[in-house]
């Protein structure tokens, strides 16, 4: 699994060339060809190619459409309509870049909750999830401010409401808030330096990204048995397996990505935003994008002091609480066992998580009064009890399911009853793990 | 041990702390610029003050000013507002600070308090919601007073914090009625 031995061996004039100079095709073919991935992976581990295209499709509508936007309260709001009427193609470059915003974090969605399920993050890859983790925080950074610059009012008083976390520190709060806002209230500068902002970030995902597959490629993937690879029958070669399973993936994954680009582009948008900023209005409903609703949900439960902290602070804490729980993961998790498929208990808490998680989503929609502030303060309170509770003692008092010796055992047991040819077992689509 | 070695700490380790000292600081010299210039700039902080004529409005009515690109109100108060402000006791309050920046930090947020004397009926208020920053409706929400539609904190006829998350009463700006009809913002 590891970078091990390179089995590349240059066959042209030029290949040597490079190879003596800068093995980069030495690289790409160890890292992309060669490389043995478990041969048990499942669909849910197409999920990392399908982010690299996002990625890389963000990035690229981001630039062209960087051409036509104009950072000025003045202008933006207009030449971002302009980008929809009059620019050639902008209709489509706008609707990828917002839409893909989405898929985006619809696919790490994806990515995450299989890592949490099959124990992805546990020894030895605990830097694999925190790079991940760090990942997830850039991307959140880089939507919130990409929000921003239609300044349309959901923009504006998005931006008004997060930047206000900040003034909740105590002491330096308001320095901080003002520092990032470089007023007193969203207003140019703050739509300038987001602008700025919102444009460098992506590279350092990017960068990040480069880190995260590194750390891969030294530990290998995890798989849906959670049993580390052990002899050669275990994987099989990314190129073509790998490759033909995320590139159907990729596909899948992009025929819903242009159905909603094409024919309900604006589902996930609220038609607020189609309404110029107005600094003295706010809409009478605000809702974040719908991939920050489980946060928000968590920021509006706390509607009580806590001893001396209050209100306001506590629901910031808990909010980027909650996204600590993640990094924390791979030290809050004391079973021995990854794989949720030999942890009845886990996979039990796991599944009443990811209903958790969807309950506080449709909570963060809802305005924040009677039943919906106690279901919101209950649905809280299982979210941190799910990391801090349920994850150290499944993993102490849970008896696992007995683990085959192998992936190949597990693969080969699984087939018995189907009469697939064991070669066939990597093709086939391991969607129950 | 070598013959240059000397007794610690020598001048060696002297210099390699100073050096090191240098770079520090010089580090932070040349960061202070990237950071200080997000800070709010000049034309940001000249203090603009506003002038607002309030002539037109009876008990009942209020006006929006925009003042440091945040809106404030000036609201002539019924009187039924004024009694039902003035009935509600000190202990009841979330924050018991008056947050009127006319008057002692600590003074407490009696109505009296919220307002400028003899002019008990008029509110002159940053209407921005202390908890995030939205900007409340007048005259909804159970006390009357302000409510605000983002995370539902409602705050009563003085524009103090009545239930909800927000922490602190909307804040009072510095101001004065220059005639009976005039009041000048900060």
């Amino acid at each position: 699994m590891s970078e091990g031995h390179s089995t590349y061996t240059p066959k042209t004039g030029i290949e040597r060339w490079f190879d003596a100079r800068m093995p980069l095709p030495r690289m790409v073919y160890d890292s992309f060809i060669a490389y043995p991935v478990p041969r048990n992976l499942n669909y849910a581990w197409t999920f990392g190619g399908i982010l690299a295209i996002m990625l890389v499709s963000q990035i690229l509508t981001g630039i062209v459409l960087a051409m036509h936007f104009a950072a000025d309260t003045s202008l933006a709001f207009d030449s971002v309509e302009k980008i929809m009427r009059d620019v050639n193609s902008g209709w489509l470059l706008r609707y990828l870049h917002a839409t893909g915003a989405s898929f985006f974090f619809m696919a790490v969605y994806v990515h995450i909750f299989r890592g949490l399920y099959y124990g992805s993050y546990k020894a030895p890859r605990e830097l694999l999830w925190i790079l991940g983790c760090i990942i997830y925080l850039l991307m959140m950074a880089t939507a919130f401010m990409g929000y921003v610059l239609p300044w349309g009012q959901m923009s504006f008083w998005g931006a008004t409401v997060i930047t206000g976390f900040f003034s909740a520190i105590p002491l330096v709060g308001e320095w901080i808030q003002q520092l990032l806002l470089g007023g007193f209230a969203v207003d140019n500068p703050t739509l300038n330096r987001f602008f700025a902002l919102h444009y460098l970030l992506p590279f350092m995902i990017a960068g990040v990204v480069v880190l995260h597959v590194w750390a891969l490629h030294v530990v290998g993937q995890s798989n849906p048995t959670g049993i580390e690879v052990k002899s050669k029958t275990d994987t099989v070669a990314f190129t073509p397996y790998a490759t033909i399973k995320d590139a159907f993936g990729m596909i899948v994954f992009l025929f819903f990505f242009a159905y909603f680009v094409f024919y309900i582009p604006n589902f996930l948008m609220a038609p607020d935003n189609y309404i110029v900023a107005n600094p003295l209005k706010t809409p009478a409903h605000i809702v974040p994008e719908w991939y920050f609703l489980p946060f928000y949900a968590i920021l509006r439960a706390i509607t009580f002091n806590i001893g001396p902290i209050n209100s306001k602070l506590g629901g910031v804490i808990c909010m980027f609480g909650a996204i600590v729980m993640l990094f924390l993961v791979p030290w809050l998790d004391t079973s021995k066992v990854r794989s949720a498929v030999y942890r009845p208990w886990y996979k039990l808490f796991f599944w009443l998580f990811v209903a958790d998680a969807i309950l506080l989503g449709w909570l963060g929609s809802q305005p924040a009064e009677g039943s919906y502030v106690f279901m919101a303060q209950m649905a809280t309170l299982f979210y941190f009890a799910f990391f801090l509770v349920a994850l150290p003692v499944l993993g102490l008092i849970e008896t696992p399911r007995r683990l085959p010796n192998s992936i190949t055992e597990a693969v080969l047991e699984k087939n018995k009853g189907g009469g697939h040819h064991p070669a066939g077992a990597t093709a086939a689509p391991e969607t129950k793990g | 041990m070598s013959a240059t070695d000397t007794q610690d700490p020598n001048r060696r380790d002297f210099l390699y702390v100073a050096t090191g000292m240098a770079a520090v600081v010089g580090a932070g010299a040349l960061a202070w610029p990237f950071i200080d210039q997000m800070r709010p700039d000049a034309s940001t902080l000249a203090l603009a003050s506003v002038e607002v004529d309030v002539a037109s409005l009876t008990p009942g009515m209020s006006l929006i000013v925009k003042w440091r690109g945040k809106p404030v109100v000036v609201r002539n108060r019924t009187e039924q507002e004024m009694k039902d402000g003035e009935a509600v006791k000190l202990a009841d309050l979330k924050d018991p600070i008056a947050r009127n920046a006319n008057l002692p930090a600590d003074a407490p947020a009696t109505d009296a308090n919220r307002t400028t004397p003899g002019k008990e009926a008029w509110m002159v208020m940053v209407q921005v919601c202390t908890h995030l920053g939205c900007i409340p409706l007048g005259q909804e929400g159970e006390f009357g007073g302000w409510f605000c539609p983002c995370h539902g904190s409602q705050y009563d006829t003085a524009g103090r914090i009545r239930k909800g998350p927000a922490p602190e009463n909307m804040a009072v700006p510095v101001f004065k009625f220059i005639s009976d009809t005039k009041i000048l913002i900060g």
